[in-house]
């Protein structure tokens, strides 16, 4: 048996040359790539919060919307917020139970099939179609018939948002394990009871949170509101009929006044659909964490 | 059942004594009714032949072991028994698959109607995201059954069947997904079992667990086959000789010129006669360990 030598040191540290310089470089130009992100971001929260939040009060989220040359104290955005909240609400009862069935279709039933293929062509289609087309789109097809109305306000957002549900939920519900499906078909379930009972509560949280993202994203659209409800001063409680207004709109008719009272409410309006998305946004997250309880 | 009750076997694959001997004649010769009866079946994967020629019965109240190195079919066959290969895209089957004298493939036959008689275990274990409770009420659930002290009834003689009561009892509405590998399987189990089928399907049941669970589970099924009739594929060849009455084993046959393997049934009978007493040598050569 040989005796215990002296082993020679061992050098654990990062080796020198190229490959160390090529580590570094990427670990600085990603920390930047941050920076960069998050610089405007930052500025652009930090702007809206400056020049919205001395405006904001209850009174300001209730109080109609007074004329242009009123001062800052006066009046409010309430019709907008009202607006905002019904339009989209029904854009969302619109699109999200289409969006989620199309999904669902898409992964469980139609397979590799002509028309899945071309459901899931078109969705990406429309995902990359601007939002003023989608206004202009329900202008002509619902708006020339119909009149300006919140409905047709919600039409056009739920263009928007139904190939972003689609695509979400379609992602969610590919995450399900098939080795599931199997257990259940295994049992004896039809697809309909599998889809039901094993894919849908898998993926729920996922599609929640997904269609709670497109909510926030329709809620600050502008440009498919600006052809369909005509954006007026006065709350509309009947989102069906009639023309309404929206915060994003207001935001947009507000900004280009050279009175300080409009620019005010601008500002404050800015700040209380950033709130708005924000909340959602937490909703999402909430959510997510609520269905993941059988997760883990 | 005119034949006698084998006796529980032991977890070591015992030497042939005399007192052995009766135990396996009586399988060998008097074998409970058939179960399931194959004649020629091929199954393709689109074009592709993935097996071919299984001719065999599997019997009442018997553990049937599929043997065999990797890619030789005994999933694909075994998935074939319950038309589960339904759910691949391009999967088609030739040939005879009787189930108790009905056809499992002629027209008219419900895959769903199948499933609820012959269930699967399979080889991940794969609860549900849900409770344990919730787990195993599914299946009666989905065959209607929802009356709430009935299910609580059904829960707890499944859970018990499966050996798993007294580890879960406290926790029935806890994730399904908390437990251990071993648990998991036997949940799968049990949750198979909750639906009272005839026949149940087992893909590598073993293959993710440890030996103390693999022991557990083995005993389970010892304990079970007096009620259900169980085929298990395993690459365990101990696992077969442990817990299994006939063994079937399957190669694969390469095909150079095209470049394509299939895979067929080479030998079928009595697990004893398989493993000491085989009649083709290629089953030889793999259970004496040469091949495969």
């Amino acid at each position: 048996m040989a005796a215990v030598t002296a082993q020679p040191q061992v050098d654990l540290r990062e080796p020198k040359g190229w490959r160390r310089t090529r580590n570094r470089a990427a670990t600085v130009a990603m920390y930047l790539a941050f920076v960069v992100v998050i610089v405007p971001l930052g500025f652009v929260l930090y702007t809206v919060i400056a020049k919205g939040a001395s405006i904001i009060s209850w009174s300001f989220l209730t109080s109609p919307i007074p004329v242009n040359v009123a001062p800052p104290g006066v009046g409010g955005m309430g019709p907008a917020v009202l607006g905002t909240i019904e339009i989209t609400a029904l854009a969302t009862a619109i699109a999200v139970p289409l969006g989620v069935l199309g999904a669902i279709y898409l992964n469980e039933y139609g397979g590799r099939g002509p028309l899945a293929r071309f459901i899931a062509f078109m969705a990406d289609v429309m995902t990359g179609v601007p939002s003023i087309i989608m206004g202009l789109f329900i202008f002509t097809i619902w708006v020339l018939h119909f009149g300006y109305s919140g409905l047709a306000g919600a039409f056009a957002l739920g263009c928007l948002m139904l190939p972003i549900v689609i695509q979400s939920s379609h992602e969610m519900l590919k995450l399900v394990p098939n080795s599931l499906r199997e257990a259940s078909y295994a049992l004896g379930a039809t697809k309909a009871r599998v889809t039901v009972t094993v894919v849908l509560p898998a993926a729920i949280g996922g599609i929640v949170s997904g269609s709670l993202l497109a909510v926030a994203r329709a809620a600050g659209e502008t440009a498919p509101l600006l052809f369909t409800i005509l954006t007026v001063t006065t709350a509309n409680p009947n989102v069906f009929s009639g023309a309404n207004t929206a915060l994003s709109t207001e935001i947009f008719a507000n900004a280009d006044q050279p009175f300080l009272g409009a620019q005010a409410r601008g500002w404050g309006a800015a700040l209380t659909l950033v709130a708005i998305a924000f909340i959602l946004m937490i909703a999402a997250r909430l959510v997510t964490a609520r269905f993941a309880r059988y997760q883990h | 059942m005119d034949h006698p009750e084998p006796k529980v076997a032991e977890t070591e694959l015992p030497e042939p004594t005399a007192q052995q001997q009766p135990r396996e004649a009586a399988v060998f010769e008097r074998p409970g009714a058939e179960v399931f009866k194959t004649k020629n079946v091929s199954i393709y994967y689109g074009s592709f032949r993935a097996v071919t020629d299984v001719s065999l019965d599997i019997y009442e109240h018997e553990i049937t072991a599929f043997i065999g190195p990797s890619g030789c079919g005994k999933t694909t066959v075994l998935r074939t028994l319950n038309r589960m290969n339904d759910l691949v895209t391009g999967a088609r089957v030739e040939g005879d698959v009787e189930y108790r004298g009905a056809s499992l493939y002629a027209k008219g036959v419900s895959p769903i109607a199948v499933r609820r008689r012959i269930g699967m275990v399979f080889q991940k274990p794969n609860p549900f995201p849900k409770s344990i409770y919730d787990n195993v009420a599914y299946g009666p659930r989905v065959n209607g059954e929802h009356k709430k002290s009935r299910l609580d009834e059904i829960v707890e003689r499944s859970l018990r069947h499966a050996v798993l009561w007294d580890e879960v009892k406290d926790r029935l509405h806890k994730s399904g997904l908390g437990l251990s590998g071993g648990q998991a399987q036997r949940l799968c189990i049990a949750r198979t079992l909750a639906v009272e089928p005839d026949v149940v399907l087992m893909d590598e049941p073993c293959s993710a667990l440890d030996p103390i669970a693999t022991g557990r589970i083995e005993n389970l099924l010892r304990e079970i086959k007096s009620r259900y009739t169980i085929v298990i594929v395993t690459h365990n060849m101990q696992q077969a000789t442990r817990v299994s009455d006939r063994t079937a084993f399957y190669s694969v046959l390469r095909d150079d010129k095209n470049d394509t393997r299939t895979g067929v049934l080479v030998e079928y009978g009595p697990t004893r006669q398989i493993f000491e007493d085989p009649r083709d040598s290629r089953t030889q050569a793999y259970v004496t360990g040469r091949m495969g």
